[in-house]
């Protein structure tokens, strides 16, 4: 076999090695084959395991199989509370994914801006995503602290809390609701800024300067030509906003464990309540299924309206 | 009116104009900084609390009202596991990077260049891997951990994590790799290397900022993963830093939580500096492939 060296200088005379490094049908799947059994085997497999679960009666105490149909989908179809979750689910993620978008865009703008200070600026946008989500949540749970919170003292100073009154931010159901929302946009907000910067630095300088030239003003600019070009990454954006906000439960289980009165129980963690705290893996299973068809749709979705974008 | 009188009006006008521009994008600049970072703003001085400051509603929760204390957060390194929970995290999240660039610049190579008819549906497939949510493996992918003998081990989170993480590196890489020229690897191959060796002279340098960012991208997602750390790992000495912090330092319902905002201080300012650090890389990697359509 040639080395290396001579296949440079005299490429003619390697010629085993150079067939079969260059049939690129069996290069491909070469190179697509690792990854490819890795992900059957620990995503595909687990996943039809997980799909078995859901017809079976697994618990946590008694792991022996038994198929029992449909029964766990008509038991979790009957609870009121996966109702109450599928429908916070919903809100949840609406209302997260037009924030984060807006939001996102406008913390985009900035993080492309020159100015003095802008590193510094970058780093403490960027905190509230690097770092670990459980750790954050525990800073934001001391935050919004039923006696302790910062904030509940910042009111009573303003006067608009009594001396000794509290607002009890993961209490009450509606404001523990407002207070998850706010924490996951807090967290995923400057990571939809990133890929929005990222689109708004692709758009030529010289389409913007003409347009500047042709005596368009910063609002003009903005709505004729700014984000029609962000909108495919925006769109990307919303994506793993969404994606992110199906599935993740970490702010909720930290948070508000889910209360009160499942007031912010979402999929994600009732099916980890159900699963894995209450042991009916069965039921679990059944409820973190219904996160997949959801989830798919709602890909789809995106994918169709950034292409249609791009081809205009 | 002389067009010289006229010419000097504009001329303030935009002046004027681009002042309050500057103002404008200096003050949203500070508040959207400052709302950001406002949680670890405070846990920054709650570390340093005495508990007899903390624990008093009257005080004004932003300034010491009695004299900072080291103490607390000198009990998570004397009295926790803290520097353990890092040294998995760090050992976890390299070996993890390592494993998703083995894999995934190839996968993302061959899903990007090698013009497969199949290539298309394929990468949407590897896409769509990523939104099966760890919940939803949780309990199968436990049984597969007992199965192959790594339950209670760091190394059960080296073995799942690369299933979240490569197909998210490989959407990425192939972004990136789909926007280098054609040409380079042709040219590449016409000087005499195979397709592999031009895939990795020539093609490999030029992915450069998609490798940063899959890195970055990867050790983010690996340190910030909850729920299968929470499933694998019970013993505290195997635990990583987003498990090992809330469950050693909340006993029951006492928080220590001087401790945990400081832990949660320590660990992430040096993330958000190293991904500050590669951010403009990060972006114009992106941006290469928008500039080319």
């Amino acid at each position: 076999m040639a080395t290396t060296a001579d296949a440079v200088t005299t490429p003619a005379t390697a010629p085993a090695r150079r067939r079969l490094a260059d049939r690129d049908g069996l290069l491909a799947w070469g190179f697509l084959l690792p990854s490819i059994v890795y992900i059957v085997a620990l995503v595909g497999v687990p996943f039809v395991l997980a799909i078995a679960f859901a017809f079976s009666d697994v618990t946590a105490g008694d792991p022996s199989y038994d198929f029992v149909g449909f029964r766990n989908f008509t038991r979790v179809f009957q609870d009121p509370v996966f109702w109450r979750a599928l429908g916070n689910t919903f809100v949840f993620t609406l209302i997260s994914m037009v924030l984060i978008v807006v939001l996102g865009k406008v913390l985009a703008n900035i993080l492309v801006a020159d100015f003095r200070g802008k590193w510094l600026v970058r780093f403490l946008v960027l905190l509230a995503w690097t770092t670990p989500v459980a750790l954050s949540s525990i800073s934001w749970l001391w935050l919004l602290d039923s006696i302790y919170s910062p904030i509940d003292w910042m009111l009573r100073q303003f006067g608009a809390l009594g001396p000794a009154e509290n607002v009890y931010w993961l209490g009450r159901p509606g404001l523990s609701m407002a207070s998850v929302i706010a924490v996951h946009v807090w967290r995923l907000t400057p990571l939809a800024a990133v890929i929005m910067m990222a689109g708004l630095m692709a758009i030529p300088k010289d389409i913007d300067e003409a347009a500047r030239v042709d005596g368009a003003g910063y609002w003009r600019r903005m709505f004729e030509i700014t984000i029609p070009l962000v909108l495919p990454v925006a769109a990307v954006a919303a994506l793993f906003g969404a994606i992110f906000t199906f599935t993740d439960m970490a702010v909720v289980r930290v948070l508000t464990r889910g209360g009160p009165n499942d007031a912010t129980q979402v999929l994600a963690s009732w099916a980890f309540y159900r699963g894995i705290d209450g042991g009916d893996v069965a039921q679990g299973a059944v409820i973190a299924l219904f996160l997949f068809p959801l989830l798919l749709a709602a890909a789809v979705l995106i994918l169709r309206a950034v292409r249609r974008i791009e081809v205009r | 009116m002389t067009t010289a009188e006229e010419a000097g009006r504009l001329r303030q006008r935009y002046a004027r104009r681009h002042v309050l521009a500057r103002v404008g994008l200096y003050l949203t600049a500070i508040v959207a900084a400052l709302i950001c970072a406002a949680p670890f703003l405070w846990s920054l001085i709650t570390a340093f609390k005495q508990n007899r400051d903390l624990y008093n509603p009257q005080n004004n929760p932003f300034v010491f009202n009695r004299p900072p204390t080291s103490d607390h957060v000198g009990y998570l390194f004397t009295d926790t596991e803290f520097l353990t929970f890092v040294a998995n995290t760090l050992l976890v999240g390299v070996l993890v990077v390592l494993i998703t660039l083995a894999l995934g610049l190839p996968a993302a190579y061959a899903l990007a260049r090698l013009d497969r008819p199949w290539s298309g549906p394929m990468a949407i497939g590897i896409f769509l891997v990523y939104l099966v949510p760890p919940s939803l493996l949780f309990l199968a992918l436990s049984r597969i951990v007992v199965a192959v003998g790594l339950q209670d081990s760091t190394w059960s989170l080296v073995l799942i994590y690369p299933t979240i993480t490569i197909p998210v590196s490989v959407w990425l890489l192939m972004g990136f790799l789909k926007n280098i020229p054609k040409d380079i690897e042709e040219q590449a191959m016409v000087d005499g290397y195979s397709r592999v060796g031009a895939f990795v002279r020539a093609v490999l340098p030029l992915a450069y900022p998609g490798v940063i960012a899959v890195v970055v991208f990867a050790f983010t997602l690996t340190a910030s993963e909850f729920i299968y750390a929470l499933a694998f790992v019970a013993p505290t000495d195997q635990m990583s830093v987003s498990i090992g912090v809330p469950t050693q330092l909340v006993r029951g319902d006492v928080f220590f939580w001087q401790s945990l905002q400081g832990a949660t201080v320590l660990v992430a300012v040096p993330i958000a500096l190293v991904f500050t650090w590669f951010l403009d890389r990060f972006v114009s990697g992106f941006t290469m492939g928008a500039v080319k359509e």
